[in-house]
């Protein structure tokens, strides 16, 4: 029957509607504790080393994933870097246009060998260029949430 | 083996809600909508003409519900829908004082698994079991199905509204 | 047995808890490196990765093993991830043998972890989807529907009554109490306790069932001539096995777990064992409701069909009993972050047959014990033999 039978009209090609109904909860961590914690509340980057391997974790992490070892020692980052990729977006999500493009880099954050995603800003698109110097600007700490989002962008230096 | 065990920090409901921890969340706001396929597209025209169909294998002789495309004992593709009747037995049972998301209900829903008959044995479907008090459900009754009125089907299994035992003298 | 020797040399976890404020890779970090730790190894000694974690739904992370990697030590090397619902805790270590005995790899790390506490309201609104969209989604089913579909039907082949399958519950959960991971051990539950507690979905209780829980556990496999080098105690992998059956639930006998039967055949041909019954001498079958513990000892060949329960009442399947069964607390006491859970049980019987269980520690030197998960539509069985 299957090899012959086909579905004749297109009313009997049904579609069956359906979601997964859940809201995914994300403990930021052990790390992100206190990585986030200092940014709301002191507008501070910090970072954790492994002395072993020579590398500064930001965002901080709880262990090496070279030497597996647990990183204890915390230090403070600057929170200016310069800019290793970016693109310039102008749709969102669903394909629409957005009101103003948005410049969303990846920064190299100094003194360290990580980085944060985020967006530029008092910049004109046209005018970054890969190598700019950067920096964080925090929204006021009473806006703070303890979120990345507390930095509101990074503007050039 | 103590030794082996890490000391991962537990944390109760009152950390999220008086703030002593950092979290993010997401709606994944996953919408989806899945092609039926061949062998149910046909399985659920036929509900909502009120009727009830397998499908046949012509390698094992099953007779299969719900249909399939394909038999996965032999592999071989199916040859026929078969019409079967809209009674059954129910295989078991469940009395269900809770949700999917865990709140509670006072009137048990009652889940069934019901071979459905001229099936092959043992063939059955989930559903629902209604028009009876819960302490007097038993595994082996016979039922049948309550059909919505043929303006309110949409091809769907809940065409069929429940299942209720089956009077006395009614078709084997 | 086929392929090369391969030995289980080290085992670690983190505490199974409702919620852990650690990352689902901070957890996987954990296990993985309290069980490098365990045999005194470091990351460099390690060939290659195997990761086992349930859907991503319920960590909430797409890519789930590609984000978990680096917490699972997969830096810079040869990473996989196995999925077979909740039969992955003890596939993912099957996984780890076939790395080992097919000679690509001389050691590997293998690390289970969940997360459910991230999936909100509950992690049943991922469970959801595992129904067919098409004729069972629609009549808004629940989890607990086909746990307790089966039960009853279990119970009613076999003439069971709730008392029989509550002695399951009472015995892991107070096993778990010697167990220093442990959710729900509990020294003082009682029968009663279990009887009397709240009806979910008949004859499903709230005791009948393991918790939500998040954990991670690893385990160091590697091939004979490390396994020498680094413990005089290696712990053999004589036999595997697995099978699937389809996902046509509603066709199938359900009182009796034929796919893990199979598995079971499988991993007793692969060990040369033909009495299981005088072979095995403890076993931790899945238990993440307490008449499933029952159901898996008759698949797996070691009581016969609607046996187990007279044999849990007579006391064989206690610490002490002639075939001690879940001596680690199983799902129901230590707790159930799913693919953990099995992995759990494999790291028991390591820890067991080692005598390194501590207070849960049977008695009579056991030589040979069997791990065993379950899952998805009630369709996979998985099973591994380890050997002193």
């Amino acid at each position: 029957m299957s090899l012959l039978y086909r579905i004749q009209h297109p009313r009997d090609a049904l579609v069956v509607e359906g979601s997964m109904p859940i809201t995914s909860l994300y403990t930021v961590g052990i790390a992100g504790e206190r990585f986030f914690r200092e940014i709301m509340e002191q507008a501070r980057l910090f970072a954790t080393r492994c002395p072993e391997c020579d590398v500064t974790y930001l965002p901080p992490r709880l262990y090496c994933e070279r030497c597996f070892s647990q990183l204890d020692e915390w230090v403070e980052a600057p929170a200016t870097g310069r800019v290793h990729t970016y693109t310039t977006v102008h749709i969102d999500l669903d394909g629409n246009p957005l009101p103003e493009p948005r410049t969303i880099a990846f920064v190299r954050i100094d003194d360290t060998d990580g980085g944060i995603v985020h967006y530029l800003g008092k910049v004109d698109p046209s005018e970054v260029y890969i190598g700019m110097g950067v920096e964080a600007v925090f929204k006021k700490k009473s806006e703070r949430k303890g979120s990345i989002t507390d930095i509101a962008y990074f503007r050039p230096v | 083996m103590k030794e082996h065990v890490y000391d991962t920090v537990y944390l109760r409901g009152k950390d999220f809600e008086e703030g002593n921890v950092l979290f993010e969340t997401w709606d994944p706001n996953a919408r989806y909508a899945w092609d039926t396929g061949v062998g149910m597209s046909r399985f659920l025209q036929e509900l909502k003409a009120g009727r009830l169909v397998g499908a046949q294998c012509s390698g094992c002789c099953r007779v299969m519900v719900p249909p399939r495309m394909f038999c996965e004992h032999c592999f071989l593709p199916t040859d026929a829908f078969v019409p079967l009747q809209d009674t059954g037995t129910i295989v078991t049972f469940s009395l269900c004082y809770v949700t999917w998301d865990m709140i509670r209900i006072k009137e048990p829903q009652i889940p069934i698994v019901v071979a459905i008959d001229g099936a092959s044995p043992g063939m059955g479907i989930m559903h629902l079991l209604g028009e009876i008090e819960p302490d007097a459900v038993k595994i082996g009754m016979r039922v049948q199905a309550v059909w919505k009125p043929a303006e309110e089907r949409t091809a769907s299994i809940t065409d069929i509204a429940y299942f209720k035992p089956l009077e006395q003298g009614g078709s084997q | 047995m086929s392929g090369n020797r391969v030995a289980v040399v080290g085992a670690g976890m983190t505490k199974f808890v409702r919620r852990a404020q650690e990352t689902a890779k901070e957890l996987a970090w954990e296990a993985a490196s309290k069980a490098l730790e365990s045999c005194e190894m470091t990351l460099d000694d390690i060939d290659a990765v195997v990761i086992g974690t349930a859907p991503e739904a319920f960590d909430g992370v797409h890519m789930n093993s590609e984000y978990l990697s680096d917490g699972c030590g997969g830096w810079g090397k040869p990473v996989i991830r196995g999925y077979v619902g909740g039969g992955t805790g003890v596939f993912s270590p099957i996984q780890g043998w076939y790395h080992v005995a097919s000679g690509l790899f001389d050691t590997v790390l293998v690390v289970a972890e969940e997360k459910m506490s991230s999936c909100q309201p509950h992690p049943q609104g991922a469970f959801l989807t595992i129904f067919d969209n098409f004729i069972e989604r629609p009549l808004e089913p629940n989890l607990l529907w086909i746990f307790a579909l089966e039960m009853n039907a279990y119970m009613n082949r076999y003439g069971l009554s709730k008392r029989d399958i509550a002695t399951v519950s009472v015995k892991n959960k107070r096993n778990a109490a010697d167990h220093p991971a442990a959710l729900l051990g509990d020294p003082n539950i009682t029968v009663e306790d279990v009887l009397n507690s709240e009806v979910l979905a008949w004859p499903v209780q709230r005791l009948d069932v393991s918790p939500v829980t998040d954990g991670a556990v690893a385990l160091v496999m590697c091939a004979e001539h490390v396994a020498r080098r680094v413990t005089d105690k290696p712990i053999w992998v004589e036999g595997v096995g697995w099978s699937l059956d389809s996902a046509y639930w509603t066709n199938r006998d359900l009182s009796y777990p034929t796919y893990v039967e199979e598995a079971a055949r499988m991993a007793y041909d692969m060990a040369g064992i033909t009495e299981p019954r005088k072979q095995i001498h403890i076993a931790e079958p899945y238990d993440p409701f307490d008449y499933k513990e029952l159901h898996h000892l008759e698949g797996l060949l070691l009581f016969d069909k609607g046996e187990a329960p007279r044999a849990a009442a007579d006391g064989v399947t206690q610490r002490d009993g002639d075939l001690p069964v879940c001596p680690s607390g199983g799902l129901l006491g230590v707790g159930n972050p799913i693919a953990a859970a099995g992995t759990m049980k494999v790291a028991e019987i390591f820890w067991q047959l080692r005598g390194e269980a501590g207070a849960r520690q049977v008695p009579g030197k056991p030589k040979r014990g069997l791990a065993q998960a379950w899952g998805d539509l009630m369709q996979v069985g998985t099973v591994i033999i380890l050997g002193a």
